[in-house]
């Protein structure tokens, strides 16, 4: 101890305190402040950066999440259109049909009516052919064998047997 | 990189001088070196008032000094200023306004004489003579001064390198930005809690002034800052004073009036926590001090072996051993002013606790 004691310098304790305040003092303004403060920030900004990518990964997950939304919904609505498109077509061929089917059975009616209007006319046609081809036979008969009566009603009898009605 | 070089250039400029040193000895005088090795030990450790670069003795005996003078300054009824060189390793009185003084060289230490620089000893053979308070410029002062500006250089370039770089550090700065770090989230920030901040100066300028000034000490100039009583007081006494300026409510509690235990027991408590306040500065001071010093008598010990075998075994072995402590004393002087940093750090956080009883 009192070795220590002798060795203690007043003057040296008096330098070295001098010397270091000055460096603390120095050294806080010139350097560990600017270094602590940049450092900081760079830790801030690495923290920050960090957040923002944590943040763009949600932002993802729920742009992710909300395309998967929007896609089941345009497949659930593309079903629902072929759908509808189905039951369209579904109705339009039904309707097709039975308009057809209606058309067909006019066109079908009015042959008819042509056919039995074109019979109606040939009947009577032929009924005036007939009543012409009786008064032709019956001008023969007159003109030919009106003397032997048996033989007019023979012709007469003859002739209307080759007639035949429809 | 650049300091792995810086310290393996060291150790071979260490050794190399230490050879140098005793070229000049004389090997018939075996029992001559063992004092001369432990003179020069004795004077290595000690701060001195010149900056001593060799010494050799010429062949009529005379010794001569090859060294840088430095300047004195005395305090005895006003300031004396003087170069050092004038006491010529304290074979000449110096006169100032009708005052001697003169230099003990051994002791470095100067005292006031009269004309003819006699030193009086009283019956236990103790030197009488009075003393001047000594301010001067010794060589611990110098190379604080140098190790100060040195820091100062560095720390600013790193700083500006941020300006010039986008916030990134650049060139020598580089390497100590991870210390820097390291200080502040392993030594600070768990030791001291929220309040760190206002603490990192003083922690910083701690860790790396006592590391560089160790690491200096470990270089063969012969430098022995931090193994010198006053510089350790000195940085002992700055926690002590940073301590107790800032310390809270909470910790004078603890130390006066320690809440939670039965009264009487707060009345024996008290003087013991008082106690402790100063003997907490006081271990810091001896540690680094005690360890510095004694690293430094250990190595020079063993390099002096060297000599003092002066056959081709015993040296080499010691020249091997002087390798493997100075690599110790390498880790010591980093551990030391980490040591020293982070019980600051601690004490520090004493001052600071916040207690929920």
């Amino acid at each position: 101890m009192e070795k220590l004691l002798e060795e203690f310098s007043i003057g040296l304790f008096f330098w070295h305190s001098l010397i270091f305040l000055s460096l603390i003092f120095l050294l806080k303004k010139f350097a560990w402040k600017p270094i602590l403060d940049t450092i900081n920030d760079r830790e801030e900004g690495i923290k920050d950066a960090l957040k923002s990518a944590e943040k763009a990964k949600e932002e993802m997950q729920s742009l992710r999440a909300d395309n998967e939304e929007i896609m089941k919904k345009a497949r659930v609505e593309r079903d629902s259109i072929l759908k509808e498109a189905r039951d369209l077509k579904k109705t339009i061929i039904s309707e097709s049909k039975d308009e057809a089917k209606i058309e067909a059975e006019k066109i079908i009616q009015s042959a008819n009516e042509a056919i039995r209007n074109e019979k109606n006319a040939a009947v009577s046609e032929i009924k005036k052919q007939v009543a012409g081809l009786s008064i032709e036979i019956a001008e023969k008969l007159l003109n030919e064998k009106l003397s032997d009566n048996e033989k007019q009603m023979k012709i007469v009898d003859e002739l209307l047997k080759d007639v035949k009605l429809k | 990189m650049n300091f792995a070089k810086f310290f393996l250039s060291t150790l071979l400029i260490l050794n190399a001088n230490f050879c140098a040193y005793s070229i000049e000895k004389d090997p018939e005088q075996k029992g001559g070196i063992k004092d001369e090795i432990k003179e020069y030990i004795a004077h290595h450790l000690k701060d001195s008032h010149s900056f001593g670069v060799a010494s050799y003795t010429k062949e009529n005996g005379e010794k001569v000094y090859i060294e840088i003078p430095l300047p004195v300054i005395l305090y005895d009824n006003g300031f004396k200023f003087f170069m050092s060189s004038d006491f010529k390793h304290g074979k000449k009185t110096v006169s100032k306004n009708e005052n001697y003084y003169r230099l003990y060289y051994h002791k470095n230490k100067i005292y006031k004489t009269d004309n003819q620089g006699t030193f009086i000893y009283d019956d236990s053979n103790k030197l009488i003579n009075e003393k001047p308070i000594d301010f001067s410029i010794t060589k611990n002062v110098v190379v604080m001064i140098f190790t100060a500006a040195f820091m100062l250089w560095l720390f600013i370039s790193l700083a500006r390198s941020y300006k010039s770089n986008n916030g990134v550090s650049k060139g020598m700065g580089r390497f100590f930005e991870p210390i820097v770090l390291y200080v502040r989230d392993e030594i600070a920030k768990p030791n001291i809690g929220k309040n760190y901040k206002k603490y990192m100066s003083f922690l910083l300028t701690i860790f790396f002034f006592v590391l560089f000034l160790n690491l200096l000490g470990l270089t063969p100039i012969g430098i022995n800052v931090t193994g010198n009583i006053a510089v350790t007081f000195s940085l002992a006494i700055l926690t002590f004073i940073i301590t107790n300026i800032t310390a809270n409510k909470n910790y004078w509690a603890h130390i006066f009036w320690m809440p939670g235990v039965p009264k009487p027991i707060r009345l024996i408590l008290a003087p013991i926590e008082l106690l402790g306040l100063f003997i907490k500065p006081l271990t810091l001071m001896i540690r680094l001090y005690a360890n510095m010093q004694g690293g430094h008598i250990v190595l020079m010990s063993i390099i002096g072996l060297m000599f003092i075998f002066y056959n081709w075994i015993g040296s080499s072995l010691s020249l091997v051993l002087a390798f493997l402590l100075m690599i110790i004393e390498l880790f010591v002087a980093l551990l030391q002013a980490y040591i020293f940093t982070i019980l600051s750090a601690l004490y520090f956080g004493f001052a600071n606790e916040e207690h929920e009883h």
